[in-house]
């Protein structure tokens, strides 16, 4: 990027050392409560990192405040452990100044949403290239239980004992109309998927927008389970696939459909397997994407999971690398003689 | 061009200082005007100081004393630091200026006016009842009225410009007018015309037409002045150019990051007055400087934060409300001991107070205003070009002492303007950093580790910048435990850190207090001054030794830590007074830290001091205290005395 050179871009790089799971996990004593679903999602990542191809030291995690921003205290990678809602900035900052990095960003809807909401869809739109992690619980955990910007609408909560007034965020909705080249969704109670997603956001080079639907089983238990139960998942899951009919069910009788007042819920027998639609991650204009976010009002009805947009953008950080390095080929390194004398001067 | 700079019959009369302010709409270009004069003075090779005063309003309606914009210069042949207290000039492109700025003017002096602008609208709007140029009230002074607008018209119109277009370059009449009148030099306005407005040669014909229609305006008419002219001051030898403190701040950075081999990182969110240098360091990418205009205050240190973190120099530059919202982040740079520059260009406040003024009311806010135990160094420019030096003493202790560093510039010193002689780049010393590359901890186990919280002897913790292999490590805001980082939130071990930070910051080697120039050593009463009070405190005490009177000065760069000589010194004086832009705080914290009687000086008007105001305030406590009769004379001793 310049002259100056940083000691820890210098290192030879050589061929990626194998990894296991064991080398990712920090000596650090875990300390959500039992039955928290962050447990399965640190799983799924730890085990996933070491096919990523990816090294240990060039890896960072950072985290704002919350459950969820304890995370990067378990990865034997760099992390901090930043401040509430000020991960996005953090990490645009280190991405910035060190485009080697993969940086993974870990925070709840709480620190994402709410009091970092305008890091985050800042972040989105300048598509600084961040994997993103959102857990959403639906809760306040780490304050005890207070009602969060995702929670639904009529919430008991210790802070709205008869009921919370706002309409919550949809964060898929949100990181889309934010301009997010990269949104996805997946839910702490399949691995496999939580990888499949997680893979996806750290291939995407821009920013990675992922929401997982995560349990509070102290503050929130069961929000998801209508629809992340293993049992009712066929029914209640809709798996998007890259240019696959848009299909669920046991049977895959149901489809999805655009019809004049957005995506809708059809039977394909009814309407004929032409007429479903199919999915396609990479249309540049997100109306579509936009559709199947607005499927599901609550999390009790056939919700779409996966990538819903997947698109290709100019990287911010590189960007940003780019006019440096344009600069300094036209004009050559800056010497400071000369910017001292770059207004006008006189001699005495 | 022939008529320009052909010299005029009459000797020019010789002053060893004269202060000029022009004052017009924020349209009519003043601070361009101001600007020109004071560069071609400088070339010239007086020694100066300037005071641009602009509305916050980008343009105010038009006519109205709302929007009168103005710029204050003060030229000699002699070394001055303040921009004047009184100008001798006064340039009024409208009636609103005159009615707003005609008090400034000393008794006596001359008052240049675009009489065109004399007409019934603009005298309403300026809450005229009737002309003032006809009446008396302007009798103690030397009026020359000159009909700019129609005359820049005139020498226009042979070019083809339409009369709207004209108008715009009336300034550069009332220009070329004042550099007949002080004998500037012609050749630097009109090659910066030519730069300025290249490939826009109808703008470039009709500036040089208004600016020689002013100067042959000057030359020709009889306009009952005497040409003036102040002589080059007896300046060091060494090349010069005149630099304003915004400008020698992002020298100052840009120097660090070559003096240290750390690249630039600035992430700053717009705001008056700090602006300009985010768009000084934009231009400078060549340097490898990266500048992130970030989504707000917060965002802009939470990049710096990260980016220090992966081994930039993380700077944030902004005003007061902006120190206000980045609490939290500072912070957190604290607990994380990494280093970071934060840029407070001071501003009235609070809230959004007075955005385009200036003051010097954020030092308990750069001292205390972050929740805990939250020390931060705190280092002051006292002159524009001193922001060079400062930034990069800022940027030294921030590195070698990882830590945040807060630097309290103000709006005088950021648009204000000096001759600066450039320093020679190979004298600037080095900035040594050094990051971790290798374990420092062997476990139990007999397994080699890295502690990123094991410290050496000055306290300080390795930095292994992510990408350094094998030293993978987690740092953050929760308090962690003095060695290893690891979360801790043992009683002993947080008492245990909280001290620690305080003793990283408080035993930061900084060099003693010296006193300024002029200071004997004997004076009862000891002046203490900090940022860009310098220049007033300076020309005041000057003026009271001239006339007999004792007065010892020191200026404070460093104000957390303080000078370790400090105590001793205030204690050895019997009266200590503080002039500060702000209620007392600078006189509390020596109150409480010393034990010492020291006294504020207090104003918040959203102006400098004067030399004036503080010559007053001297003598008062000299003669309070000796029981002399004499009675402090007028603040605004002119002539024959250096300020
Ligand atoms: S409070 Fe809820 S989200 Fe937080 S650790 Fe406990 S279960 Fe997990």
């Amino acid at each position: 990027m310049t002259n100056l050179l940083n000691p820890a871009t210098a290192v030879d790089d050589g061929p990626v050392p194998e990894t296991t799971r064991s080398d990712w996990a920090s000596d650090q004593e875990v300390r959500w409560c039992p039955g928290c679903g962050d447990y399965s999602i640190l799983t799924a990542l730890q085990l996933l990192m070491p096919e990523l191809g990816v090294r240990r030291e060039k890896t960072v995690f950072i985290s704002g405040i919350g459950c969820a921003a304890r995370f990067p205290y378990y990865m034997n990678t760099y992390g901090v452990h930043t401040i509430h809602g000020r991960s996005p900035a953090v990490a645009t900052g280190l991405a910035m100044a060190r485009p080697d990095l993969d940086i993974w960003v870990i925070g709840g809807d709480g620190d994402m949403l709410s009091i970092g909401g305008n890091h985050l869809i800042h972040a989105l739109r300048r598509n600084v290239n961040l994997n993103i992690l959102m857990f959403n619980n639906q809760i306040y955990g780490l304050t005890k239980g207070q009602f969060s910007p995702t929670s639904e609408v009529g919430k008991v909560t210790k802070s709205s004992p008869v009921g919370a007034l706002a309409r919550p965020f949809n964060p898929i909705s949100m990181a889309l109309g934010a301009e997010a080249s990269f949104a996805a969704r997946t839910h702490d109670m399949d691995r496999h998927h939580m990888q499949e997603v997680f893979r996806r956001a750290h291939d995407h080079d821009g920013a990675a927008f992922v929401e997982v639907l995560q349990n509070c089983n102290v503050f929130n238990d069961g929000a998801f389970a209508a629809i992340t139960k293993k049992d009712v998942r066929k029914d209640m899951l809709i798996d998007l696939q890259h240019g696959k009919p848009i299909l669920f069910g046991s049977e895959e009788q149901y489809g999805v459909a655009l019809a004049p007042e957005g995506a809708v819920i059809v039977e394909v027998a009814k309407l004929g397997l032409e007429n479903v639609m199919v999915h396609d991650e990479t249309i540049r204009n997100p109306s579509n994407a936009f559709a199947l976010s607005r499927l599901a009002k609550t999390p009790d009805t056939p919700t779409p999971v996966g990538v819903f947009r997947s698109i290709e953008r100019d990287e911010f950080s590189s960007s940003v690398a780019a006019q440096i390095d344009e600069i300094q080929a036209q004009l050559g390194q800056g010497k400071l003689e000369n910017l001292l004398r770059s207004q006008p001067i006189w001699e005495v | 061009m022939t008529e320009i700079g052909g010299a005029s019959s009459a000797p020019a009369l010789e002053l060893d200082e004269v202060i000029i302010r022009f004052a017009g709409d924020s349209g009519d270009g003043m601070q361009l005007t101001g600007d020109r004069f004071t560069n071609a003075s400088a070339m010239f090779g007086n020694d100066l100081a300037t005071l641009p005063e602009y509305p916050a309003e980008i343009r105010a309606p038009a006519g109205t004393m709302a929007g009168v914009s103005a710029f204050q210069v003060h030229i000699s042949d002699h070394d001055i630091t303040t921009p004047g207290d009184a100008p001798d000039v006064l340039v009024a492109m409208n009636p609103a200026a005159l009615k707003s700025d005609l008090s400034t003017l000393v008794q006596g002096g001359t008052l240049i006016v675009n009489k065109d602008t004399f007409e019934e609208r603009n005298l309403a709007k300026a809450g005229y009842e009737s002309n003032p140029l006809d009446g008396e009230d302007l009798s103690g002074y030397r009026v020359i009225e000159v009909a700019m607008t129609t005359l820049t018209k005139e020498a226009c119109a042979e070019l083809g410009v339409k009369p709207r277009d004209a108008d715009r370059s009336k300034n550069f009449f009332a220009l070329g007018l004042l550099s007949w009148m002080y004998s500037r030099p012609i050749e630097p306005t009109i090659d910066w015309i030519d730069s300025k407005f290249a490939g826009k040669d109808m703008v470039i014909a009709a500036n040089k037409a208004a600016f020689s229609a002013g100067h042959a305006y000057g030359e020709t008419a009889e306009l009952g002045a005497q040409r003036v002219v102040v002589k080059a001051a007896p300046l060091l030898k060494g090349t010069y150019t005149n630099i304003n403190g915004n400008t020698a701040l992002s020298w100052g950075l840009v120097a660090a990051s070559q003096l240290s081999g750390l690249p630039l990182f600035l992430g700053s969110y717009p705001i008056t007055p700090a602006s300009d240098i985010l768009h000084e360091l934009s231009k400078h990418k060549a340097f490898g400087v990266t500048t992130f205009q970030a989504e707000d205050e917060i965002a802009a240190i939470g990049s710096a934060v990260g980016a220090s973190y992966g081994g930039s120099i993380g700077v944030t530059t902004t005003s007061g409300p902006g120190v206000a919202l980045k609490g939290e982040a500072m912070g957190l740079a604290v607990s994380l001991e990494l280093p970071l520059i934060v840029v407070d260009v001071q501003r009235g406040g609070p809230s959004t107070g007075l955005p385009t003024k200036t003051e010097a009311a954020d030092l308990m806010m750069a001292m205390y205003g972050r929740h805990g135990e939250c020390p931060m160094p705190i280092v002051a420019p006292r002159t524009p070009a001193d922001c060079f030096d400062t930034a990069i003493e800022a940027a030294r202790i921030a590195l070698v002492h990882q830590t945040p560093v807060m630097l309290l510039s103000d709006g005088y010193l950021a648009n204000g303007s000096e001759p600066w002689r450039l320093p020679d780049v190979a004298d600037l010393p080095n900035i040594d950093v050094e990051f971790a590359t290798a374990f420092n901890m062997v476990n139990e186990d007999g397994e080699e580790s890295f502690w990123p919280y094991l410290r050496d002897e000055n306290l300080n913790r390795p930095i292994a910048l992510p990408g350094t292999p094998g030293l993978m490590h987690r740092i953050g805001g929760i308090e962690k435990d003095d060695g290893t980082g690891n979360v801790s939130y043992d009683p002993e071990n947080h008492e245990r850190m909280v001290r620690l930070r305080h003793e990283r910051v408080a035993s930061i080697p900084i060099p003693d207090a010296v006193l300024e120039d002029g200071s004997t050593g004997n004076a009862d009463l000891l002046m203490v001054g900090w940022g860009s009070t310098w220049g007033a405190i300076t020309g005041a005490c000057r003026r009271v030794r001239s006339t007999g009177g004792e007065v010892d000065h020191v200026h404070l760069t460093h104000l957390n830590p303080l000078p370790a000589n400090l105590g001793d010194l205030l204690r050895s004086y019997r009266r200590v007074l503080v002039p500060e832009l702000n209620l007392g705080q600078l006189v509390r914290i020596l109150r409480a830290e010393y034990l010492v009687d020291a006294r504020p000086l207090s104003k918040v008007k959203g102006q400098p001091f004067t030399a004036g105001e503080i010559q007053f305030a001297i003598i008062a406590d000299i003669n309070e205290f000796s029981g002399s009769p004499n009675e402090p004379t007028s603040t605004t001793t002119k002539k024959g005395v250096a300020v």
